[in-house]
């Protein structure tokens, strides 16, 4: 991932301070529906490019193809809490849009655990 | 990797359907070495910030990292189609940090408690955390040296775990075996689902 080393990671102060520094003092609270594999898909394009940093940007670029917020913070080599600040700024703009396990009925549907069930055993 | 299929009639993006699958069980029994035997990608690792006292991530961000602690998670993928993807976390090895216990169980179809016969003991926490919860799960009883000299009736017996439980036998390494179990587990969601309609 070109560039990741630039935005994350001081030489000086160590690999946390950006993302801290970026976040810090944020006092909008986290969207709730941002959970382990709330799955993110970026819009085409983002509303008003300019008004993105270059962390959002690289988000909209990994999301070209769903993932989860998990996979996101994996890739992005960040904590997932730092993912979720950034991500909510994008929910807010509509630049994403995400489907979060929530909407998986309490019961989950039979026919999805019939689907993973076939889909597991076709792996 | 924008494909055709991804798209809905009338230009609507598709996003799956997101499922989770828990691995857990006590220190050392196999959990990390499951989730790689079947993820279709090398398993990826992350990492959540907690304060010391373990509850909550909202105020983490305004503590300074002296105060924060961090919780390693790894985890796996199996796309199931365009419109369903399955995830499985291996639980982090100590278990004092419910609070992330509680978001890997959110929403989770039901948990694998993986058990080592040497220290069946070290999955009393996970089994506690799920019964609870009344989230469906299975034992998988991974078969380390020795583990063959148990009975698996006798380690239902000495982890007291009902009939209805299944309990079955695994090689965590073991592609098929841990397939196997994934089965087993949806498989027992499923019966458990029809029970109760
Ligand atoms: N003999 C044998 N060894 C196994 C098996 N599964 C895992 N191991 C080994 O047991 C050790 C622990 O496995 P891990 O997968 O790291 O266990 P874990 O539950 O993720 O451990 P923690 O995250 O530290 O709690 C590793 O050295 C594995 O290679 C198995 O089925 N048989
Ligand atoms: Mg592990």
């Amino acid at each position: 991932m070109a560039g990741r080393e630039d935005w994350w990671y001081d030489e000086a102060a160590g690999p946390l301070v950006r993302p801290y520094a970026m976040v810090r003092g944020r006092t909008r609270p986290l969207r709730p529906e941002l959970h382990l594999v709330t799955q993110v898909r970026a819009m085409p394009s983002p509303s008003d490019p300019d008004a993105l940093a270059v962390e959002h940007m690289e988000i909209m670029e990994l999301c070209r193809r769903p993932l989860s917020v998990a996979e996101v913070a994996a890739y992005l080599d960040v904590p997932l809490v730092v993912v979720k600040v950034l991500l909510s700024d994008l929910i807010q703009r509509g630049d994403v849009v995400i489907r979060d396990p929530s909407r998986v009925p309490q019961v989950p549907d039979r026919n999805l655990l019939q689907a993973v069930l076939d889909g597991v055993r076709g792996i | 990797m924008v494909s055709v299929e991804s798209e809905r009639p009338g230009g609507e993006l598709l996003v799956p359907t997101p499922v989770k699958i828990v691995i857990a069980g006590g220190f050392g029994t196999g959990k990390t070495t499951m989730v790689n035997s079947v993820s279709e990608i090398p398993p990826l690792h992350t990492e959540e910030l907690l304060t010391e006292a373990g509850v909550g991530v909202d105020d983490v961000l305004g503590l300074e990292s002296k105060e924060t602690t961090t919780v390693a998670l790894d985890f796996g993928r199996i796309t199931i189609s365009p419109e369903v993807v399955l995830y499985l976390f291996g639980t982090p090895g100590q278990n004092r940090f419910w609070f992330m216990w509680d978001e890997l169980a959110f929403g989770a179809i039901g948990a694998v408690i993986l058990v080592d016969t040497r220290r069946l003991d070290s999955s009393f926490p996970s089994i506690d955390f799920f019964e609870r919860r009344g989230i469906p799960f299975i034992i998988a009883v991974n078969c380390f040296e020795g583990a063959h000299n148990y009975e698996v009736e006798e380690v239902r017996r000495a982890l007291d775990v009902d009939t209805a439980i299944p309990l079955v036998l695994c090689d965590a390494r073991d592609r098929e075996s841990a397939k196997t179990v994934l089965v087993s587990l949806i498989q027992h969601t499923m019966d458990r689902l029809d029970a109760m309609a």
